[in-house]
């Protein structure tokens, strides 16, 4: 479990902005923190690393204090326990593939490092420099690297902002298996809302350094006008013009959905459009499975 | 046969200037890329004095500071035996203050254009700042590294009113080879000057293109 209560004077591009407030993470589960960039999301997850220092607060973490500054505990970012992927992913250019990663895990990390290797898929690439990787190989390593150490809280900050859409999907998977398999209690930073949608267990919005909203990603993105009881959200791939009809391509979850519409609501849309699928007058049909 | 002494001299001194300013520069420099403190611009503004400053008076004030009959240069003579004037060992002391923004700068521009990233990520990664400059930052500015070692050499070689100013030109000791084609022109010995001086053109030529073959990759593409 993961607390944080804290106040720090930021300096942001409109000026000053204070930033204030609580927030708590549970142990295994994976938070997104969201909202326009300048809101104070990156500036959270450097305090929380110890890279950054607050005026006033408090960060708990599993009952042990990291930064109080009542009782005067600042823990330098060495000592807490964390995997931190950074936004332009801060690979040693000295380095091999391997030997970041074994840089990374000291002494006698032979075997994690190869397993690591192993999970994200970087056996290949093992003997490279960083420097001649591309931007999605660059991010496997990253996030390699910030578990060698095995630790229980993963940072990620906007880690595929800078990705095409496919390798987007394909490590949003990485991500996914990995805070599974080493049961990380994992802090994303994003603004992606697919990626949002499809990652998080618990969405905290911010604006202007204050948390404005905090819940589950439905709870947060969905609007209530409709009271439909079978509502997906996900994104527009494609819309096709058929005589009078449009048929709209829809991404929810990992499946491609088809739905039709009139030419109101079709001609309204954009590929790229994060939209609201919901079922309100048909009921629907119940199948086993299995 | 020409007399080698100056040639050497010169050698010598570069050399030992040049191992000690890399040890001096490297914490310097590094400060001096990542402190914030308020007095940084007066200690950048001394690092870069020697680069204006006409070296015959950097040269006159280490003479007068040295000089035995002056307070400083008596104590020093006392308690460390160290007698600056007129010896290598205050051209060596003159050489490290004059050379050393061809030393600290290009480490410095070095440091800085390393992402800050690099060493928040060593620090998460458990590194103390020690293992983070040894084995992250340093390796990351090798071509600064060699591109300040080899300035401050051949600026060291290339030193006159300095060491005219506080070393005089005593053979053996204080002679260096841009001294001796001085006095050889004085003498009109012109052929024993164009040998000296041919020698050193020679050496400074070498050695920088030297550098810009490394740092720019071409010695690399050879040995693959």
């Amino acid at each position: 479990m993961i607390e944080i209560s804290i106040q720090k004077q930021l300096q942001s591009s409109e000026g000053e902005m204070l930033l204030d407030l609580q927030v708590r993470a549970e142990r295994k589960s994976l938070v997104t923190l969201y909202g326009k960039s300048g809101a104070g999301k990156t500036s959270i997850l450097r305090m929380l690393a110890g890279l950054m220092t607050p005026d006033k607060g408090r960060i708990m973490v599993n009952g042990s204090a990291w930064f109080d500054s009542e009782r005067g505990i600042d823990q330098p970012p060495q000592k807490r326990k964390i995997g931190f992927v950074f936004q332009d992913y801060a690979l040693f250019p000295n380095m091999t593939v391997k030997d970041n990663l074994i840089f990374a895990g000291g002494g006698d990390s032979e075997n994690i490092v190869k397993d690591l290797i192993e999970l994200t898929e970087l056996k290949a690439l093992e003997n490279r420099k960083p420097g001649t990787l591309s931007g999605g190989q660059q991010q496997r390593v990253a996030l390699a690297r910030a578990l060698v150490q095995r630790p229980e809280i993963l940072m990620l900050d906007e880690p595929l902002s800078a990705l095409d859409r496919e390798m987007r999907l394909k490590l949003q998977h990485y991500i996914l298996d990995l805070h599974r398999e080493f049961e990380l209690t994992t802090i994303l930073v994003s603004h992606d809302i697919s990626e949002i949608l499809k990652m998080s267990d618990r969405i905290i919005e911010l604006d202007h350094g204050k948390v404005v909203r905090e819940g589950t990603p439905g709870e947060v993105f969905t609007s209530r006008e409709i009271s439909g009881k079978f509502q997906f959200t996900g994104e527009v791939i494609e819309i096709k013009k058929q005589d009078f009809l449009y048929i709209i391509s829809i991404l929810i979850g990992k499946d491609l959905v088809k739905v039709i519409a009139d030419e109101k609501e079709g001609s309204g849309l954009q590929p790229g459009d994060k939209v609201l699928v919901a079922s309100k007058a048909f009921n629907p049909v119940i199948r086993k499975i299995e | 046969m020409i007399n080698w002494d100056p040639l050497l001299l010169t050698f010598k001194l570069a050399f030992i200037t040049t191992v000690i300013l890399l040890v001096i520069s490297m914490p310097l420099a590094y400060w001096l890329s990542f402190s914030k403190t308020r007095v940084k611009p007066v200690i950048e503004t001394l690092v870069s004095m020697p680069l204006v400053l006409p070296p015959t008076v950097l040269g006159f004030y280490l003479l007068v500071a040295f000089s035995p009959s002056n307070a400083f240069g008596s104590w020093l003579d006392r308690w460390l035996g160290l007698q600056l004037v007129f010896s290598f060992e205050g051209l060596v002391f003159a050489s490290l203050i004059y050379s050393l923004p061809f030393m600290v700068h290009p480490i410095q521009s070095g440091f800085s254009s390393l992402s800050k990233s690099l060493i928040e990520a060593a620090y998460v990664l458990g590194k103390s700042k020690t293992a983070t400059l040894f084995r992250v930052l340093l390796p990351n500015i090798k071509p600064s590294l060699l591109t300040g070692v080899v300035l401050a050499f051949a600026h060291t070689i290339g030193e006159f009113g300095v060491v005219l100013m506080i070393g005089g030109s005593m053979p053996g000791k204080t002679r260096v080879a841009s001294i001796a084609i001085y006095d050889e022109v004085e003498s009109l010995n012109y052929d024993t000057a164009n040998t000296y001086s041919l020698i050193l053109f020679a050496v400074t030529f070498t050695i920088l293109l030297l550098v810009y073959l490394v740092n720019g990759g071409f010695i690399k593409q050879f040995w693959k």
